[in-house]
């Protein structure tokens, strides 16, 4: 957990509440699944340490988690997007893209593009 | 938003003990079998499957650790969890922590004490709304170095319209005599300018406080009087006001009681135990006609506009008063250089006791610090003991951010406890330690325990705490752990480091010591010296009774208003008190011929304008007079040194006659023989007074004075109203004053008698702020002296234990048990003398600090500091000598036996 930089501790963040909204409410071991498909190896090992941080967004009132029936009939803990979580999964993703964008064009420059 | 509600959902898990392992404990468990059953559907193995699902969870108790963390408030369970431990640290040795928490309550105590007596005089100086813009008003004239002359009426017309001023007020003290009950009373009483009180910003609790609008050249018959006289004479009545009052003969009415917190300002306590206040406008009868060159010796205090800051205030003023010497050439010569100068109310009101106060404070904190140090050194010692426990810690994975908190919390329980014993003991003591405040004190009666001292004990302990705890934990947390372990905390490289911080500590602690001594015994000689001064009169067995002669407004109805009249009642009292029991001699004066009695009030002078030295108006040197009979200094012992005293035949109608001290003769006719020159006291009464005679000085004005120039009139040729009868003989000091007043009454029964005291009484008062500084620093030398003792005598102790071992294997080979004892001694002499060295730096620059406060001493004054050096080496030495006993005792078998 410490070793990894806490810009990824953000974004693991945003990538549950992206998932969620995708996907509809899920339990943990889909959204391990999801963020792993997606990112590959963030979650590759220490998918355990999705949990703390999905007690955190609920502390925060982002989602909300009850027990629910699996798919197939397992017990498991369902966790879903509040209205909260929505609007701050839409102003993190508008801050994200901008950011993404200045970043995208500072790689793109070149020495001689520059006036 | 998302910040707080984490917070409080984790404060409510925290404290209501809610945890829910569980959950976390089944979803983990769902976890692992969905990747088990995934891994089984790739072909896995079950076992294969199980290990691989386990393996991408990753490590479960670190999961479950950040998992509960996110749960509650771990860094305030950490925090519960080390003060838990840090109780059952102290509890466990009872001893130590009761050193320890005695000597912080020590210093903490003390500290907080001197400060209550800084914070309700310095820091909180003036009872009233917005302190800061209020100034007194000052005129000086450089130019003949006088300072505080008085103010004339149209001058303070002008400040009134400077535009500086929001308001201005003149005022005056002195007595009136309130008659009309059984008893004639002498009330302190203060005549003002209608705006006084707007001035000072306070209302009246009942009642009105003087109207601008009702301002009358003379007294307007109104008083405002004090919720204490009003309480003591009237009962509290609340139908006071319109009530009549007989004052020095006149009758006034009660407009306005004041609040009872209402305490006036003024440089002495007479004066700020002011009862009753009359309005006047200071332009008619008894005061002179206004006129621009007559100042009256009055004070004035002004309350500035909101806004531009003193500075601005005295710029703005600077150029009123050039334009006003522009206009009025006459009168403002510029030889004497007129300027009007702004001095913060606050200022003047604590005076001459700011110095000892400051210096007071200093001294404490220097006891707060050395029982700090030596705090610190107990921990060290503490944290030597307790080397292997601190191993195993570490040993344990504890990091050593973790242990110095710990430890931090530990030293923070400690001087927290500290602080709030010494605040307890504060409280309980209260009573009796205001006692020892000497009255003397500006504001005395308004120092009080109150919350701001709890707040500043507590905080001054856990500043304390942070500072003199981080060292010792720094250290205690590093530790070399394979050799303290091996070893069991014997000689490991931490010790050595420690032991070199408990060096450095014992060193500033002597030292400090050092500084706070050499200040203790240059004040105490200070004191010595002004003790055994050659005062120059003889206080012995004479008592001063005052009484005082009403002024009623119209000059017509003074029954004492002319010398002949007064002088047929001062004879009859002096031939009356002649008869009392015990009374060889009998005196009569003015209230500034009271020795050492009359305060601060430095307006009590008049301008000495000499034959043939043509002064003009304003430019006179000014000169403190005093009114007295013949008999006065025969009564007080003090000799003629030319010419010839006042005797019986100088009176109304007889030349006008003045006796000078020598100091005056030397200043004002140096080289001369001042016996037959001519004097004029009042520049709008051109009366010639000659010098008869010339008085050796005497210290009458202020003990550290040896003298200022000096003028003495014959009460039988000059009015006064504020007399001092003096007493000599084998007198009954309990008895006197009601005999006195029997003699006096049975003259005039209108008149009181108040202020009996022994001239003895006075001196010692006069002295008493003195004796007060000097008594503090003494004890808190003593203090200090006893805790730097303990410190060295428990680092000599830590290091006699350190190396018996090494002690053990020398006298196991043959060495003398005197060379040890010389060893051990060697130590604590390099201890003492470095503390000694750093000790005469800080002193000398302290003793150059306080160098106002001393009389007759130099700062260097070499007697005191080798003394205290001395004194210092000796106490060290003393305290190191019973550890090198103990080490001398040492027996090679056991100790090597034992090791």
């Amino acid at each position: 957990m410490k070793e990894k930089p806490d810009v990824l501790q953000g974004t693991l963040a945003l990538m549950v509440l992206k998932t969620l909204d995708v996907l509809g409410p899920l339990h943990g071991y889909g959204i391990a699944r999801r963020i792993e498909q997606i990112s590959g190896d963030i979650l590759a090992v220490n998918q355990g340490t999705l949990y703390p941080l999905l007690l955190k967004l609920e502390h925060e009132g982002s989602i909300a988690s009850k027990w629910g029936a699996s798919e197939n009939n397992r017990r498991a803990r369902f966790y879903s997007l509040t209205a909260a979580g929505c609007r701050q999964l839409q102003t993190e993703t508008r801050e994200w893209e901008q950011s993404a964008q200045i970043i995208a064009r500072f790689f793109k420059v070149k020495a001689e593009d520059l006036p | 938003m998302k910040f707080l509600r984490r917070f409080f959902i984790r404060l409510s898990n925290f404290a209501t003990g809610h945890r829910d392992d569980q959950r976390l404990h089944d979803e983990i468990a769902d976890h692992l079998a969905f990747q088990t059953e995934e891994n089984l559907r790739a072909g896995m193995s079950r076992a294969e499957a199980r290990r691989q699902a386990a393996l991408k969870l990753g490590a479960a108790e670190a999961i479950r650790e950040n998992h509960h963390a996110e749960q509650g408030l771990p860094f305030i369970e950490n925090l519960l969890q080390d003060f838990r431990y840090a109780v059952r640290m102290l509890h466990r040795s009872p001893g130590f922590a009761f050193v320890a928490i005695a000597t912080i309550a020590l210093g903490v105590g003390a500290t907080t004490a001197i400060y209550s007596v800084i914070d309700a005089t310095l820091l909180h100086p003036l009872p009233y709304p917005h302190p800061t813009e209020l100034v007194r008003i000052h005129d000086d004239l450089p130019g003949i170095g006088e300072q505080n002359v008085g103010m004339s009426i149209p001058e303070l017309q002008d400040m009134q319209n400077s535009g500086i001023f929001e308001n201005v007020s003149m005022y005056g003290f002195g007595s009136v005599n309130l008659t009309g009950s059984a008893q004639p009373v002498r009330i302190a009483f203060r005549p003002v300018t209608p705006a006084y009180f707007s001035v000072l910003g306070v209302d009246a609790q009942l009642g009105r406080t003087f109207d601008p609008h009702d301002a009358t050249p003379g007294f307007n018959l109104e008083v405002v009087i004090s919720d204490g006289l009003w309480k003591r004479a009237f009962g509290a009545d609340p139908h006071i006001l319109g009530r009549t009052l007989r004052l020095d003969n006149d009758e006034y009415h009660v407009v306005g009681i004041m609040p009872p917190g209402f305490r006036d300002q003024g440089q002495s306590n007479d004066e700020r135990n002011t009862e009753l206040w009359a309005a006047t406008g200071f332009a008619g009868d008894p005061a002179p006609r206004p006129m621009r060159s007559s100042r009256l010796l009055l004070g004035v205090v002004g309350r500035l506009k909101r806004g531009p800051s003193g500075e601005a205030a005295q710029q703005h003023l600077d150029a009123l008063i050039s334009s006003l010497k522009k206009q009025f050439p006459a009168e403002y010569p510029s030889q004497a250089a007129w300027t009007v100068r702004l001095v913060p109310l606050s200022e003047s009101a604590v005076g001459n006791v700011r110095q000892s106060l400051i210096m007071l404070f200093g001294a404490v904190g220097l006891v707060l610090l050395i029982s700090c140090v030596n705090v610190a050194n107990l921990l060290l010692a503490r944290a030597s003991a307790r080397g292997r426990e601190i191993a195993v810690r570490q040993a344990l994975g504890a990091p050593r951010t973790r242990l110095v908190r710990q430890f931090l919390t530990e030293s923070l329980l400690l001087f927290v406890l500290g602080g709030a014993a010494g605040f307890a003991i504060l409280f309980c003591t209260w009573k009796f330690l205001v006692k020892l405040v000497p009255e003397s004190l500006p504001r005395i009666n308004d120092i009080t325990i109150n919350w701001t001292l709890l707040v500043f004990a507590l905080v001054v302990s856990l500043a304390a705490g942070v500072i003199f705890g981080l060292a010792p934990a720094w250290l205690a947390s590093r530790l070399d752990l394979t050799g303290t372990l091996r070893q069991e905390g014997r000689n490991s490289g931490g010790s050595r480091q420690r032991l070199r911080a408990r060096r450095v500590l014992v060193i500033s602690e002597l030292a400090l010591s050092l500084v706070l001594m050499v200040a203790a015994g240059l004040l105490l000689r200070s004191f010595w010296d002004l003790f055994e001064v050659q005062l120059g009169f003889n206080p012995d067995r004479v008592m001063a009774v005052q009484t005082w002669l009403p002024v009623p407004n119209d000059p017509k109805t003074d029954i004492y208003g002319s010398v002949p009249q007064e002088s047929v009642l001062l004879r009859e009292i002096l031939r009356r008190s002649r008869t009392l029991p015990g009374v060889q001699e009998t005196a009569i004066g003015n209230l500034d011929s009271l020795p050492l009695g009359h305060g601060f009030n430095d307006l009590n002078m008049s301008p000495l304008i000499r034959e043939g030295q043509e002064t003009r108006k304003n430019q006179a040197p000014r000169i403190d007079i005093s009114t007295v009979s013949p008999e006065y200094f025969h009564l007080l012992g003090m000799t003629l040194l030319r010419g010839r005293l006042f005797n019986e035949q100088d009176v109304a109608d007889t030349p006008q006659i003045a006796l000078i001290n020598e100091t005056a003769a030397r200043t004002y006719w140096p080289g001369q023989n001042p016996v037959g020159k001519r004097v004029q006291l009042n520049e709008d009464r051109p009366v010639w007074t000659s010098i008869a005679g010339v008085i050796a000085d005497a210290r009458t004005e202020s003990l550290a004075d040896s003298g200022a120039p000096h003028l003495y009139l014959s009460a039988y040729q000059n009015r006064a109203n504020d007399l001092v009868i003096f007493l000599r003989g084998q007198l009954d000091s309990g008895a006197i004053p009601a005999e006195v007043r029997r003699q006096i009454q049975s003259v005039d029964a209108e008149l009181p008698v108040f202020h009996a005291v022994t001239l003895d009484d006075v001196l010692s008062s006069s002295l008493s702020v003195r004796r007060f500084s000097m008594e503090m620093i003494a004890l808190f030398a003593g203090t200090a002296l006893l805790l730097a003792a303990l410190g060295i005598y428990g680092t000599i102790s830590y290091l006699v234990n350190e190396q018996r071992r090494e002690f053990a294997i020398r006298l196991a080979l043959g060495a003398q048990r005197g060379n040890i004892v010389k060893m051990v001694l060697r130590h604590g002499l390099v201890l003492a003398t470095s503390g000694a060295g750093v000790g005469l730096i800080g002193a000398l620059i302290a003793s150059h600090l306080m160098a106002g406060l001393l009389y007759g001493v130099p700062p260097t004054d070499l007697l005191t500091f080798a003394g205290v050096t001395l004194v210092l080496a000796t106490v060290a030495l003393a305290a190191s000598c019973v550890p090198a006993l103990r080490a001398m005792r040492v027996d090679p078998i056991t100790t090597l036996h034992s090791e």
